[in-house]
């Protein structure tokens, strides 16, 4: 088919063996010319032609098309829609305005066809037909609409799909998890379930934003961690287990003997030879908390740190413990401003029970603190930096425990409080110069 | 193209408004087979590379069958993977958390015939619709950024510069050789919308030339005090500046020397653009990872400093990670993450391994953490 602009650029990416976004696109667009169900689009019926043109025109460039966003969204909501507006209109007039909402994922990424259907429906006839499968922070991304159909699709969204945007701006970025125990035999908790309880105890957060900046919570079951929850989320919800590892001897033998393949398959692609429990498993555990004797196999439960490698390479042999909850860390975000940081350990476990009062106790301490003390686009890990570790055990009422640090401080710069030093910090100098002459 | 109303009242925003209703609960799609056994799953097994059997403690078995695809999707291809998933999966279907489609079925004939069906479906140029994999020790799917397509910061393109990896790297997502997985994430400026620092190997986009300024609208379109406040390093201070017609406007004047070239303060302020032809392009870095097997969690280091845009497909770059890719394979034991690999040999020795050339734009000079990224020790090795 010929389209609007030539694109031989873009073209050179229609080859390879991967997936080709560009022939995507194109089919799209294709798909919108010859508009075989007679749909009636509510936006520019060429733009995906001209999101090729104007993407085209960054790859001659290579510089992008695009300004910097505007305020538009829906009423009520200070989030879930990112305005985004073409630096040259008049050349691509179908994608001038070009807004993106970002639609609060099902927990897991499970979808019926007939659900999607819907979703499709509406984004074809009040969108561009483009989206994401999905944004980085989870949410299903619609890609390109106009001012004026923004209202409509929230408002189709809410009556015929009974769904709700997410978040963007300065609140509470939109939840996310792993697929947990939906399909997962390392689940330590329902990461599902909670994701969706705190999503909705905090549509207000989510919706409305009254951040310093971005607050993101992700759920991961188990250290594993497949959703980068210690790299990526303000608050890190990693599943762990505080008892004994399970063991079915058993099995470890059918490993050993070579009747059930290691690593669940994962390294089958290469001769890595016979599997050597001694060298793969036990030398490798990270605090030699194992041995096996060639009859059985024994963990020092006590010394064990929970790392899953024993786990993901035994996984019919070993499982995780039945005394499970989970473990918190806060502070995670990538390098803008001052550097990456990773989450740090707050809370080494807790019980993950409905109604999950203890966890959101401990939330919205730590949203007191920041919404008080943190300054304009500063996320709470930075706030942890400038104010400290004793600040936040302050705001928080944890109690400083050994778990928390990797090592102790090197230097004796410790900030004394009064109270803490007998006598106080008021002193008499003439008592003092009584026996210290000057 | 006559305007179709939803039922919502422009005049009356608030009538038969619903609000506050959050997302569909994920569990009301789960496939039955999830339904019954959630939480009572007993194991999993990688049969081939994408295809994963979860049996249950009810005896139940779960096939999932993953394809790879692009995360900006059509919805007419949307529409394809329903119709698949309608033929092959009783109408469920479900995405993983690094943007790869995943189709379950209950049998190991049904996900047999759904494999052959999905690697016959090709695009018009040959490319694969969806290709089968990611699983195990190979790579998977390159998490990324919106990139030019629709993004108002990149310092380079986020959908090409996956592909054009993706193209190159084909064989390790299809296949299961490496000595551990292998996560690679694009993000096409630091703000890092995907959050790629704790990747085996990082794309990041980055610019290179400090912001101009547009004395004549800053005033006008930005709140001056917020775009002085947004730098990291205070690199901007207001200024008096006379325009060419001999007015003075209120601006602000940028410290070129102690410019990062964050782009913080374009976040703040439209007219401080930064994007440049020659000044933007790729940085890669490597060795970090976000799971707790064996060694702790660790942040990627910048391995390459600066590799020029050069679309379409960005050779240098994808050369450069191939290098990288297939020198960690060849040299790392198993189990070995690329960067617990990298520590293991040493990073003097990486650099003599895989050929990239150390400069010194790879020491730290950023602040407190930079002093603990330098050698304090005898013990290193001659290269």
């Amino acid at each position: 088919m010929e389209f609007k602009h030539k694109t031989p650029l873009l073209d050179q990416l229609e080859t390879g063996p991967w997936p080709s976004f560009v022939t995507d696109i194109k089919q799209e667009a294709e798909s919108r010319k010859k508009n075989e169900k007679n749909i009636e689009y509510q936006i520019p019926v060429d733009c995906c032609e001209d999101l090729l043109g104007v993407l085209e025109l960054s790859y001659v460039h290579k510089r992008t098309h695009w300004k910097h966003g505007g305020i538009v969204g829906v009423f009520g909501y200070g989030g879930g829609v990112i305005g985004r507006y073409c630096d040259q209109p008049e050349m691509f007039p179908g994608v001038a305005h070009f807004h993106t909402l970002r639609v609060n994922q099902p927990a897991g990424h499970f979808y019926t066809t007939e659900y999607l259907e819907k979703l499709c429906d509406l984004w074809e006839r009040r969108g561009s037909g483009l989206t994401n499968m999905h944004g980085s922070t989870g949410d299903i991304i619609f890609l390109g609409t106009t001012t004026e159909q923004l209202e409509e699709i929230f408002y189709e969204m809410t009556h015929n799909l009974d769904q709700d945007l997410g978040g963007s701006g300065s609140n509470l970025r939109t939840p996310s998890d792993c697929m947990g125990e939906s399909m997962c035999e390392f689940a330590c908790y329902d990461t599902q379930a909670l994701c969706y309880d705190l999503t909705m105890e905090y549509q207000d957060e989510l919706h409305r934003p009254a951040f310093p900046y971005k607050f993101k919570f992700k759920f991961d079951g188990c250290p594993n961690c497949c959703v980068a929850s210690i790299a990526r989320a303000d608050l890190s919800f990693i599943g762990i287990w505080r008892d004994d590892i399970r063991i079915d001897q058993e099995a470890v033998k059918a490993y050993v003997g070579g009747e059930l393949v290691p690593n669940a398959g994962a390294h089958a692609g290469r001769d890595w030879g016979k599997f050597d429990i001694q060298k793969e498993v036990i030398d490798l555990c990270p605090t030699k908390c194992m041995r096996w004797d060639g009859e059985k196999l024994e963990i020092n439960n006590p010394e064990c740190t929970r790392c899953m490698h024993c786990i993901n390479v035994m996984p019919r042999a070993l499982r995780i413990g039945n005394d499970r909850g989970v473990c918190l860390l806060a502070g995670a975000k990538a390098p803008i401003l001052h550097g990456a940081q990773m989450s740090t350990l707050i809370v080494p476990f807790m019980k993950v029970e409905e109604p999950y009062d203890e966890i959101k106790e401990l939330i919205e301490k730590l949203w007191d603190w920041w919404m008080e003390e943190g300054l304009n686009r500063e996320r709470l890990g930075e706030l942890m930096k400038r104010q400290g570790f004793q600040k936040l055990l302050e705001v928080t009422g944890l109690k400083p425990i050994p778990q928390m640090i990797q090592e102790p401080r090197s230097n004796p710069y410790i900030f004394w409080k009064e109270e803490e030093v007998p006598g106080g910090f008021k002193r008499d100098i003439k008592e003092f110069r009584k026996y210290h002459q000057r | 193209m006559a305007f179709i109303s939803s039922g919502y009242d422009p005049e009356n925003p608030l009538k038969d408004r619903i609000t506050d209703i959050g997302p569909r609960k994920g569990s009301e799609f789960y496939p039955p087979i999830i339904k019954k056994n959630k939480g009572k799953w007993l194991y999993h097994e990688i049969l081939e590379p994408g295809i994963i059997k979860r049996v249950a403690e009810s005896g139940d078995e779960l096939y999932t069958i993953r394809a790879g695809g692009c995360r900006l999707m059509s919805v007419s291809l949307i529409r394809e993977i329903i119709s698949i998933a309608d033929k092959y999966c009783d109408g469920y279907v479900r995405w993983t958390t690094r943007n790869n489609v995943e189709f379950m079925v209950d049998s190991k004939e049904k996900a047999m015939s759904l494999k052959e069906d999905l690697l016959s479906r090709k695009q018009p140029g040959g490319c694969y619709k969806f290709p089968i994999g990611g699983t195990g020790a190979g790579i998977t799917n390159i998490v990324h950024t919106q990139g030019w397509i629709h993004c108002h910061t990149p310092a380079t393109d986020a959908s090409g510069t996956v592909k054009a990896t993706l193209d190159v790297l084909f064989d390790d997502f299809t296949n299961m050789k490496l000595p551990a997985k292998l996560r690679i994430s694009m993000a096409c400026c630091l703000n890092m919308c995907g959050a790629v620092h704790c990747s085996d190997i990082a794309i990041l986009g980055y610019h290179r030339k400090p912001p101009m300024i547009d004395h004549e609208y800053i005033d006008k379109l930005c709140e001056i005090p917020l775009a002085i406040a947004a730098c990291p390093t205070g690199a901007i201070k207001p200024a008096k500046v006379e325009l060419e017609d001999g007015t003075t406007v209120k601006s602000v004047a940028v410290n070129e020397e102690r410019c990062m070239f964050c782009g913080n303060c374009y976040t703040m302020c439209p007219s401080m653009p930064l994007a440049d032809t020659e000044g933007d392009g790729i940085v890669l870095l490597a060795g970090g990872k976000i799971s707790n097997r064996i060694t702790a969690p660790k942040f990627s280091k910048v391995v390459v400093a600066f590799i020029p845009n050069e679309t379409p497909r960005w050779p240098t770059m994808t050369e450069t990670i191939k290098k990288m890719v297939d020198t960690y394979a060849a040299d790392a034991r198993k189990y070995e993450r690329f960067g617990d690999w990298a520590e293991r040999i040493g990073w003097e020795k990486f650099f003599e391994k895989t050929g990239l050339e150390f400069t010194h734009h790879l020491i730290d000079d950023f602040r407190d953490p930079a002093y603990y990224t330098w050698r304090q020790t005898t013990q290193f090795k001659f290269t």
